[in-house]
């Protein structure tokens, strides 16, 4: 178990060390980075002294050891629009990412679970139906249209949401619902396929057997096999909500990280577009170790060995 | 589903499995109606110059935002009303359509040729190569989609060949994970060992005895990954860094709809239909191949 | 002794969309207190879902209806399906054949001891507790006290099936059947689980219904034998006289198809019955087993065969063997 851990762990950092390589190339490899920081306007001249300035004239693995040895002390270097440290600018904006992210997983596992396991109970009645229905809809709808639409009705037609902006609970509720709406496919189709594999399990009918009451095989010793796998699902589309909450902040002008990073790159402040992509990636990559380790937390097979 | 399994039945008595095939999709309502709605948007995008009405680029000023014929001050001169700079909506719609399947199809067609390969290759030869590609897939997973893309976007300029390259290097995990598990699947297969023991070479191998096996799992994540591809495509443009303007592109005239949505809610509704129906026509063709392929793997 | 279950008239359906598959037709038989009755029959002969038939644990699509099931003075034909919940686990008690899976991998083996008797009986769990460490002492299972802090994976095979008996018994039932109990398990320790099955029916003065295709595991612990063939009762009678003068051409096959220890002589062949199970689905007419049977005649097709009751315990499902009835001295009665 502990090997199990170590070796996982050692991969994660192998993981996130090639991100930051490839978060630092992409800048480098994607264009001329002193062009496009001196502007297109600027004279050769100028792009040489901006080239100097910034230190762009070194070795490219000079300057990926420079900016990797102070990014693991947290300092991602200085943004070049803001004119501040990049790393207390991200800081501050992460309360807001996080809330939206984990709010809509919560939401998004809230609906899904009990609807995954009604279809399971009742396979291809008019519940379960509609809940494929509504998951191949949600699936087709582009998310940044969906919140506009959402806009549109609650916040202009209704009146009871704000339409946009940074604020109290009242401004996550779209946002949330939007970003819960796309991972809803993804658990309810878990939950309904793992239920009805447990359900028809010999230890179901051992439990029925005993005489013990419905909910209590339904809840004690079914529901409890079959949401195990839904764990890493759960962490690694919690995961993928922090990195594509660009798009739901951009819509609902959330000032999140994903909203400054999609600001930094429209004003080319690289500094900070480096930071976030790493500081996501490594996010994700702490979040799936968290769910093997909390899968086998859960799991006594590989629990206790 | 004991219906659909009865009419399988029957079926087996048929000569050639192809044909087989054939008559089932011809039955199967998911795939039908998917098939329908993209041979429709794809008959949309080759007639194009036929059916738009006007000039998709003209621009008219003095007519901006008229809503369309529905709408009160609406007129059949422009059926689905005007945009923010005049130009005819139903006309930028049709062209629009040209550009969501180039980008869909194109990723689709590149990202499932490295995804492939990495999947053949690591499924096939196992050990340090399985190691290797499955790191490749896990760095990639971690990455944020989204962010990398609108910054390659940004720094590599936006047009529509960057947005399916961008896209095209992000989006071929799921075909490494499946391709990869499928091919270990059949890797397995005695005659796969036999056609190896008669010393066949491993390119005819993979491409004998493999890919074909593989094809239709190729095929659906075929259709997941297009439909994927379109709806970040549309993204991007959203985020205005992905198809550049003036082109109709569907993502972007939502984003340019945006600011005028609170009087003239059609500049949004319609462009996203049209991405909601395309998506949604890929996204059920994609079932119904899995259903009817697992069904024939089944007797 | 006293009748603890009586079965009368038991059918099993199974709706499919091109007629009906009955995999149990018009099953009957009775078990009493301290008696041991084996089902006995091949795979597929409906002796497993005559079991779950009577626990009311058949799969949601398949429907059950009887003439009579008694179960120690209740109609359990006419019993809600909470109050039969309420006499399952508790006066009747079911082990499955596959002690690998029968146990729920989530929780420890104390648990899931535990609850089965917490169900039923207004018990603290610490009282819970020391009937499963008795239990497990009972059946064989060391360092119990250790072993209630384990979960099945922990287990082996043999372990987790005498779990799955002692988990049987913590209500102490009335009725415990065992459905092939032994089946997924070496040989050495089949012989071990039926030798302790046939102890602790004792020990609790309990009655058994033992489901195999195994006549080995029928020699060796039935009193009573029903015989299945095809979803009907062949043959009921006692261990000793089914073995020694088997009446249904079924039966006759089965024991020439295996060795019985002391009655089939060394070198001698075994048998075997050509053909194959008839199909299940739709109405039948006519003896199941006449497309196998070397005596059979074109009545076999014609008429319903009905058990032909000679005496009180032996009864058999064919129309010919008459002159086999006169050697019992009895006049053969249509049941």
């Amino acid at each position: 178990m502990f090997i199990y851990f170590l070796k996982r762990s050692l991969v994660a950092l192998l993981v996130a060390i090639t991100v930051s390589i490839i978060s630092f190339m992409l800048l480098h490899l994607s264009g001329d980075l002193a062009q496009s920081l001196a502007g297109p306007t600027a004279s050769e001249a100028d792009i040489i002294q901006v080239r100097k300035a910034y230190g762009l004239d070194r070795p490219l693995v000079v300057q990926y050891g420079d900016w990797a040895s102070k990014a693991i002390r947290g300092d991602f270097g200085e943004s070049f629009f803001l004119k501040q440290p990049v790393f207390p600018i991200i800081v501050d904006r992460f309360p807001v990412t996080i809330s939206l992210g984990v709010s809509a997983l919560l939401l998004a596992l809230l609906v899904s679970i009990p609807l995954g396991i009604v279809a399971a109970l009742r396979p291809n009645s008019w519940i379960d139906r509609l809940a494929l229905t509504i998951s191949v809809f949600g699936q087709a709808m582009p998310s940044f249209w969906f919140g506009l639409l959402l806009i549109m009705l609650f916040g202009i037609n209704l009146r009871w949401l704000p339409v946009s902006g940074t604020g109290g609970w009242q401004y996550y509720v779209m946002p949330a619902v939007t970003l819960a709406y796309y991972s809803m496919p993804a658990f309810m189709r878990l939950t309904r396929a793992g239920m009805m594999e447990v359900l028809a399990s010999d230890y179901i009918r051992t439990a029925r057997a005993k005489g013990l009451r419905s909910m209590t095989v339904l809840f004690k010793h079914a529901l409890r096999n079959a949401v195990i796998p839904l764990v890493a699902v759960a962490a690694v589309q919690l995961g993928f909500a922090l990195g594509g909450s660009v798009v739901i902040e951009a819509v609902f002008s959330l000032h999140g990280v994903g909203y400054l990073g999609w600001e930094s790159i429209s004003r080319a402040d690289f500094p900070v577009v480096q930071a976030i992509v790493l500081i996501l990636a490594c996010l994700y990559i702490v979040l799936t170790l968290f769910a093997d380790l909390l899968n086998a937390f859960l799991d006594p097979r590989i629990r206790v060995n | 589903m004991s219906a659909e399994s009865h009419a399988g039945a029957i079926e087996t008595t048929e000569p050639s499995s192809g044909a087989q095939l054939r008559r089932r999709l011809s039955r199967h309502t998911t795939f039908l109606v998917g098939a329908g709605i993209l041979g429709f948007i794809l008959a949309v995008a080759l007639l194009a110059p036929l059916l738009a009405p006007h000039d998709p680029y003209a621009q008219n000023l003095s007519r901006r935002l008229i809503p369309p014929v529905w709408g009160s001050g609406g007129s059949w001169a422009h059926p689905l009303g005007t945009d923010q700079l005049g130009r005819d909506y139903l006309s930028r719609l049709v062209y629009g359509s040209r550009i969501s399947l180039l980008i869909g199809f194109s990723i689709m067609i590149t990202s499932g040729i490295i995804g492939t390969f990495l999947g053949i290759v690591a499924g096939y030869f196992g050990g340090r190569i399985d190691l290797i590609v499955n790191f490749i897939i896990t760095t990639r997973l971690a990455m944020p989609v989204i962010l990398v893309a609108l910054t390659v976007a940004a720094l590599a300029g936006s047009s529509v060949r960057n947005v399916i390259m961008v896209l095209s290097l992000l989006l071929w995990d799921r075909f490494a994970v499946v391709t990869r598990s499928a091919t270990l699947q059949v890797r397995a297969l005695d005659y796969v060992a036999a056609a190896e023991a008669v010393g066949c070479s491993t390119l005819r191998i993979v491409a004998g005895e493999i890919l074909p096996n593989i094809l239709n799992a190729i095929i659906v994540i075929g259709t997941i990954e297009m439909a994927n591809g379109i709806l970040l495509a549309a993204a991007l443009s959203f985020l205005g860094l992905g198809v550049p303007p003036p082109l109709p592109d569907w993502g972007a005239m939502i984003a340019d709809g945006k600011q005028y949505m609170f009087f003239s809610p059609w500049v949004i509704t319609i462009p996203g239909i049209a991405l909601f129906t395309l998506v949604l026509g890929i996204n059920l063709l994609g079932d119904g191949i899995r259903d009817l392929t697992a069904h024939e793997n089944r007797t | 002794m006293s009748t603890v279950l009586e079965v009368q008239g038991l059918v099993v359906r199974i709706p499919l969309t091109f007629g009906d598959l009955s995999p149990v037709r018009n099953v009957g038989f009775s078990v009493s207190t301290g008696e041991t009755l084996c089902i006995v029959g091949e795979s597929g002969c409906g002796k497993s879902l005559t079991s779950l038939a009577i626990m009311d644990l058949l799969p949601s699509r398949a429907r059950r209806t009887a003439n009579r099931i008694s179960f120690d003075g209740v109609d359990l034909t006419a019993i809600r399906e909470r109050d039969m919940a309420d006499i399952r686990g508790n006066r009747m008690a079911m082990i499955f054949q596959e002690p690998m899976t029968s146990l729920n991998p989530a929780y420890t083996i104390g648990n899931q001891l535990e609850e089965a008797m917490l169900r039923h009986r207004k018990v603290a769990r610490s009282a819970a507790r020391e009937r499963a460490v008795y239990l497990l002492e009972k059946v064989g299972i060391t360092a119990a006290g250790q072993r209630l802090k384990q979960y099945p994976h922990q287990l082996s095979g043999g372990l987790r099936q005498r779990v799955m008996i002692a988990m049987g018994l913590m209500c102490g039932p009335k009725l415990l059947i065992a459905d092939e109990p032994t089946t997924a398990l070496d040989v050495t320790i089949q012989a071990e689980i039926l030798h302790l099955l046939a102890s602790l029916k004792r020990e609790f003065d309990m009655a058994m219904i033992l489901i195999t295709h195994d006549l080995g595991v029928v020699a060796r612990v039935a009193d009573r034998v029903a015989v299945m063939y095809a979803g009907q009762v062949v043959e009921t009678g006692t261990a000793k006289d089914v073995f020694s003068r088997p009446l249904h051409p079924y039966t006759q096959g089965l024991l020439r198809c295996v060795p019985i220890p002391g009655r089939t002589k060394p070198g001698e062949h075994l048998g075997s019955i050509p053909g194959l199970v008839p199909n299940l689905i739709g109405e039948m007419k006519g003896c199941s087993f006449r497309n196998r049977c070397l005596h059979a005649s074109v009545e076999c097709g014609a008429i319903d065969v009905t058990l032909q009751q000679i005496g009180p315990e032996i009864s058999y499902r064919c129309i010919l063997p008459v002159a086999v009835a006169a050697a019992y001295g009895l006049e053969a009665t249509k049941a």
